[in-house]
């Protein structure tokens, strides 16, 4: 049988009792899918080596300005809020992280992904595609334009709905800082019923993915503002300016 | 600083991450090139369709690369880097060159992050050479390991290359790790 949104609800109230860091619960059953796709082994703990003390380099051979506006990637205007999402990724010393790659998908503003898997009968926009890519400033910034995403059904149990989010997926410095996570829209009121989002048990840890409205990144006459900085975890190896010697031109 | 947890690549990830030759690190007809493939599996032993992988690696030479062009590759540069997602039988598949060793002595391997529909976080793991068998033996991370895991962080040789499978839960599960920045940024 399949399980209702109160029956996620006291499992997701019942996950909240077992202790839990600010890093998802892998193992979390509320999330269907992650019943099989999760090790029940311990991560075994080593000290990175050779290739591991290094990330992969991106430069503007890689990603086009333009790449970082997904409101112009079509003939037409698409439908709904336009938006802008800045911030900063830093590591985890709060060093920034320069030059390095930022991807993004997303939902349009109906809560359709221009997938064929999505079957949620909700619009497509024909002048939105839903992906961005962007590399960060010498001080670590990211920006981008995009549409609000709206929020969409799955079929984790009856009735599910996703929060509004945008899936983001960053390199750092060293191999080990990889992230791939979502960033979601203050207020929403899913968060409680959604167990992605709840996966992560620490309150504190949760609050770090949603972005914050910026009076001061919304712009006159045209778009709302919102800021959302992303901090890594630490590189294992100190950068130096040397670490770019190819050049990015 | 407090790092952002993780979340799941989701289902729809194709949209975001794929683009034409991302797990090509080297055209297939290069003379060097090699098949870097496997399946991923779920705890039932069932193919994983969703799923991505990303492979950074040493050149044949053990030289870190440090080049960009991963994204829009030119047929010539040789990043280091690539990406390959699943099909429906959850088999992936990149060509690539062998990594050389970075350092003397030390089995080469390439640096694995898996990511699927499902899986809340990411995962780590490494998929090592098979061929120097005297490095292996004296690998501190292979040594560390438990003799009956050991196996799946060692990639089996074939005519065109190495077969690397991932099993996500289960039997043979895939030694997954961990590195004491990421573990201490969850302490």
């Amino acid at each position: 049988m399949e399980s209702s949104q109160a029956d996620i609800n006291r499992e997701i109230a019942a996950a909240a009792q077992q202790p839990g860091g600010p890093q998802p619960k892998i193992d979390y059953p509320p999330y269907r899918s992650s019943l099989l796709r999760h090790p029940k082994q311990p991560a075994h703990l080593v000290d990175p080596e050779s290739v591991e003390l290094w990330a992969p380099v991106f430069g503007h051979r890689d990603v086009a300005d333009d790449e970082a506006d997904l409101t112009i990637q079509h003939a037409g205007t698409p439908l709904g809020e336009r938006i802008v999402v800045t911030g900063r990724v830093l590591d985890g010393d709060g060093r920034p992280v320069a030059d390095q790659l930022v991807e993004v998908w997303q939902a349009n503003a109906a809560g359709r992904y221009r997938h064929q898997r999505d079957q949620h009968p909700a619009p497509h926009d024909p002048n939105f595609t839903g992906v961005g890519r962007m590399l960060t400033g010498p001080d670590g910034t990211y920006r981008f334009q995009t549409i609000k995403p709206g929020p969409y059904p799955w079929r984790n149990h009856v009735n599910a709905w996703r929060p509004a989010h945008i899936h983001f997926s960053i390199f750092g410095t060293d191999f080990t800082q990889r992230l791939v996570t979502q960033m979601y829209f203050p207020g929403d009121p899913l968060f409680p019923l959604d167990p992605i989002y709840q996966s992560i048990t620490d309150p504190k840890a949760r609050d770090l993915l949603i972005a914050q409205y910026d009076h001061d990144v919304t712009t006159p006459e045209w778009s709302t503002g919102y800021r959302w900085d992303i901090v890594l975890t630490g590189t294992h190896r100190t950068p130096l300016e040397s670490d770019i010697e190819e050049d990015n031109a | 600083m407090s790092a952002v947890p993780g979340q799941t690549v989701g289902p729809f990830f194709h949209l975001g991450l794929a683009y034409d030759g991302m797990n090509e690190l080297v055209p297939p007809g290069h003379p060097k090139a090699i098949r870097l493939h496997g399946h991923v599996y779920d705890g039932s032993g069932a193919p994983v369709p969703d799923a991505v992988l990303e492979i950074w690696q040493a050149d044949p030479q053990g030289h870190i690369p440090r080049r960009p062009g991963s994204l829009r590759r030119d047929g010539w540069t040789f990043t280091g880097w690539g990406r390959a997602a699943t099909g429906p039988d959850g088999h992936y598949q990149f060509a690539t060159l062998e990594p050389g060793a970075t350092d003397t002595g030390r089995p080469p391997f390439f640096a694995v992050t898996v990511f699927a529909r499902g899986l809340l976080d990411r995962l780590f793991t490494r998929a090592y050479l098979p061929d120097d068998e005297a490095a292996l033996a004296t690998e501190p991370l292979l040594t560390a390991v438990d003799p009956a895991r050991r196996p799946t962080l060692i990639t089996t040789r074939e005519p065109d290359g190495l077969i690397f499978d991932v099993h996500l839960q289960g039997p043979g599960e895939t030694v997954f790790l961990t590195y004491p920045r990421l573990r201490d940024a969850w302490s």
